[in-house]
């Protein structure tokens, strides 16, 4: 075991599958020699050359196009839009050509990429810069979604997207680039579509995704000090979707509550809390409780954006206050 | 300075290619027809696109591309899907939202795709395959493939965002790439001239990307095809892309909707007059291709139209388990277990 940066992690990801396949190409802005405006990707350029890690304009469908054109021919690319809130500028290519050519061509297309971005608040960047937006990717079929809370997933789910046979976009929170964790020695590949039960308890289940899941476990701290234990699910990937795990982890709770740094309507959570009301209706025991941003764009003062993001004190609270 | 249309062609084109350059047009013409008897019947639902009148570009640029370079098209693909060499009863099955369709039914009209001929999809959001073709191209060079993109597009795409990254990038990256405007005159129901900034959509902005500018009779097949030569070989040997500007015209509207109505009368009949496979015929008989050939060309392919609706006629409609196929690459549609 190593200690890793989360941002470190990425780099080891991507490095790890370089060197392994020399199919892989890895694509953006400041990417190469810069080594990232997030430092995620340092050393890439140095190591693998001009050819495999290439500095692009800011042309994000160009960026975006250019990746699924290579992957249907032949290549594994990964491309990093800066920002997850410039994925809007390259929706039609992602929505609309990445997500669908596979389905409307009946199987002829495969796509073999990956789409890496920078989400999520914390930052003071202002709304345009902050946004949380894996509920968006998640509501189109044909894309895959996943989005890691530590270094170690970081790394491991990276490197699955990257081997993976289809689109994924990879979410990695910013605010979490700078935290440590061990990360495995050698080769380390987790699988898509399994969450990981990160905390056992027995009063109530909490649901949570990327830097939501080290704010549920600080809550759930504070909470076992009540007297309250916390199941926490980190969720890992939002499609596939590891509904066993969630669907478990409910019932031997009887409750269950989401946290979701995404803005409240259309939530990835809804969907879990429809999931759980559909599949284990009769083994709840209150209602299920969502806890998110409010539906408003992320507002950039220290104090605002704190106060609108789900924190660990607002988890403690709302499960406290239902319980 | 102002750009001008390409004199035409002075290279001895053979023989050969010559009846082969008709013989696809001739099909490409009469597929098209057939698809719009095929409207008349009902048996073409949703939409369509004709490429009537068209049929030079793609004849021209299939004849001269290399069994493996990439084709992307948009909507209006029909002509440039089936002459890679896609089955045109697929193609009819397609429209027709059969079983046997070459989509299975999934794709329609504007998503004709035959990969294995090199015809990577159809395209049907404007734009959008400009950036795709550019990293197919990306692929073929760092891939050493020697492979060349192909991309055709309309006038009206050279106004959208993804014109200009695709351009920006693909001459950046000197990438094997040839992007292929199509200039029908009018971007849907709107003349190109009325809604941009400069009178050759495409030429006239070749100079912004450090390319020149080429602006050729895109309804003269020897012209297409020895533009097709020349830009293709420029891209295969690494001196990376160009841009073309094909003159043309859409004998019909915009699409199915749409009788065309709003083009002048003089216009109309000016541009027929200039219709592509009947001035090659022309030339043809006056390069001494006897009457009896033509004609036997003419005749093949007819029948080979007829056989294939037949075909896409008989067809089951498509199969309803189809729709939970292939979202992914296991086949499947499942998103959760």
């Amino acid at each position: 075991m190593a200690e890793l940066s989360f941002r470190e992690a990425v780099a080891a990801g991507i490095a790890q599958e370089m060197e392994r396949d020399p199919l892989v190409y890895f694509i953006g802005e400041d990417v190469a020699a810069a080594g990232g405006v997030f430092k995620a990707t340092v050393g890439l350029f140095e190591r693998f050359g001009p050819d495999r890690v290439r500095d692009t304009p800011i042309s994000e469908q160009a960026i975006i196009g250019a990746a699924m054109g290579a992957a249907m021919t032949g290549l594994r690319p990964i491309a990093e839009i800066m920002f997850s809130d410039f994925l809007a500028t390259c929706w039609d290519m992602i929505a609309n050509q990445i997500a669908k050519t596979r389905y409307m061509t009946d199987g002829q297309v495969s796509l073999p990429l990956v789409i890496r971005t920078a989400n999520g608040g914390g930052t003071r960047f202002g709304a345009q810069h902050s946004q949380s937006l894996e509920n968006w990717a998640m509501a189109v079929p044909g894309l895959k979604v996943v989005a890691a809370s530590n270094p170690a997933d970081a790394k491991g789910l990276l490197a699955a997207a990257i081997r993976d046979p289809d689109p994924v976009i990879v979410f990695e929170q910013k605010s979490l680039y700078g935290i440590k964790g061990e990360v495995p020695d050698g080769e380390h590949v987790e699988p898509l579509g399994v969450a990981k039960v990160v905390r056992d308890g027995k009063d109530c289940t909490i649901v949570a995704l990327a830097a939501m899941v080290p704010k549920a476990i600080e809550a759930a701290e504070q909470l076992s000090a009540d007297g309250i234990e916390a199941t926490i699910v980190d969720l890992r990937s939002l499609v596939p979707l590891d509904t066993q795990t969630i669907l478990r982890e409910v019932k031997k709770t009887g409750r269950l509550f989401t946290v979701e740094e995404n803005p409240r309507l259309c939530g990835w959570g809804a969907e879990i809390a429809s999931l759980a009301a559909d599949e284990a209706f009769d083994d709840l025991d209150g209602p299920i409780i969502r806890i998110t941003t409010p539906h408003v764009p992320l507002p950039a003062a220290d104090v605002l954006e704190d106060a609108a993001m789900p924190s660990a004190q607002r988890i403690v609270d709302t499960v406290r206050k239902s319980m | 300075m102002s750009t001008q249309v390409k004199k035409p062609a002075t290279a001895e084109i053979d023989r050969e290619t010559r009846l082969r350059l008709y013989q696809l047009m001739v099909e490409l013409r009469d597929f098209e027809q057939r698809a719009y008897e095929l409207f008349l019947e009902n048996l073409v639902r949703g939409t369509s696109h004709l490429a009537l009148g068209q049929e030079a570009i793609s004849a021209g640029y299939a004849v001269a591309m290399r069994p493996d370079d990439y084709t992307f098209c948009t909507y209006r693909g029909h002509g440039h899907t089936l002459a890679r060499g896609a089955s045109m009863a697929g193609a009819f099955a397609e429209l027709m939202g059969r079983g046997n369709g070459m989509l299975h039914g999934k794709g329609g009209s504007m998503h004709l795709t035959d990969v294995k001929h090199g015809a990577m999809g159809s395209y049907a959001i404007v734009g959008a395959h400009l950036p795709i073709a550019a990293g197919a191209a990306w692929s073929a060079q760092v891939r050493k493939s020697g492979q060349v993109a192909v991309c055709f597009f309309g006038d009206g795409t050279t106004n959208i965002g993804a014109f200009h990254e695709a351009l920006n990038l693909a001459v950046v990256w000197k990438l094997p790439v040839v992007f292929v405007c199509e200039n029908n005159g009018y971007m849907e129901y709107t003349p190109i001239e009325s809604v941009t900034a400069v009178k050759h959509p495409a030429a006239d902005r070749a100079a912004a990307y450090g390319l020149e500018p080429i602006l050729v009779d895109g309804n003269d097949a020897d012209i297409m095809y020895e533009t097709a030569q020349t830009t293709i070989a420029k891209a295969r040997s690494g001196a990376g892309p160009s841009l073309v500007e094909a003159l043309t015209y859409r004998h019909g509207g915009h699409s199915r909707a749409d009788p065309g109505k709003y083009r002048p009368d003089a216009e109309l009949r000016e541009w027929l007059a200039k219709d592509p496979i009947k001035r090659y015929r022309e030339r043809l008989v006056a390069n001494r291709v006897p009457e009896a050939e033509l004609a036997g060309i003419e005749t093949r392919a007819q029948e080979k139209v007829d056989e294939a609706t037949e075909e896409a006629r008989n067809g089951a409609p498509a199969r309803v388990d189809a729709i939970e196929r292939q979202v992914w690459s296991d086949g499947s549609a499942r998103w959760r277990n």
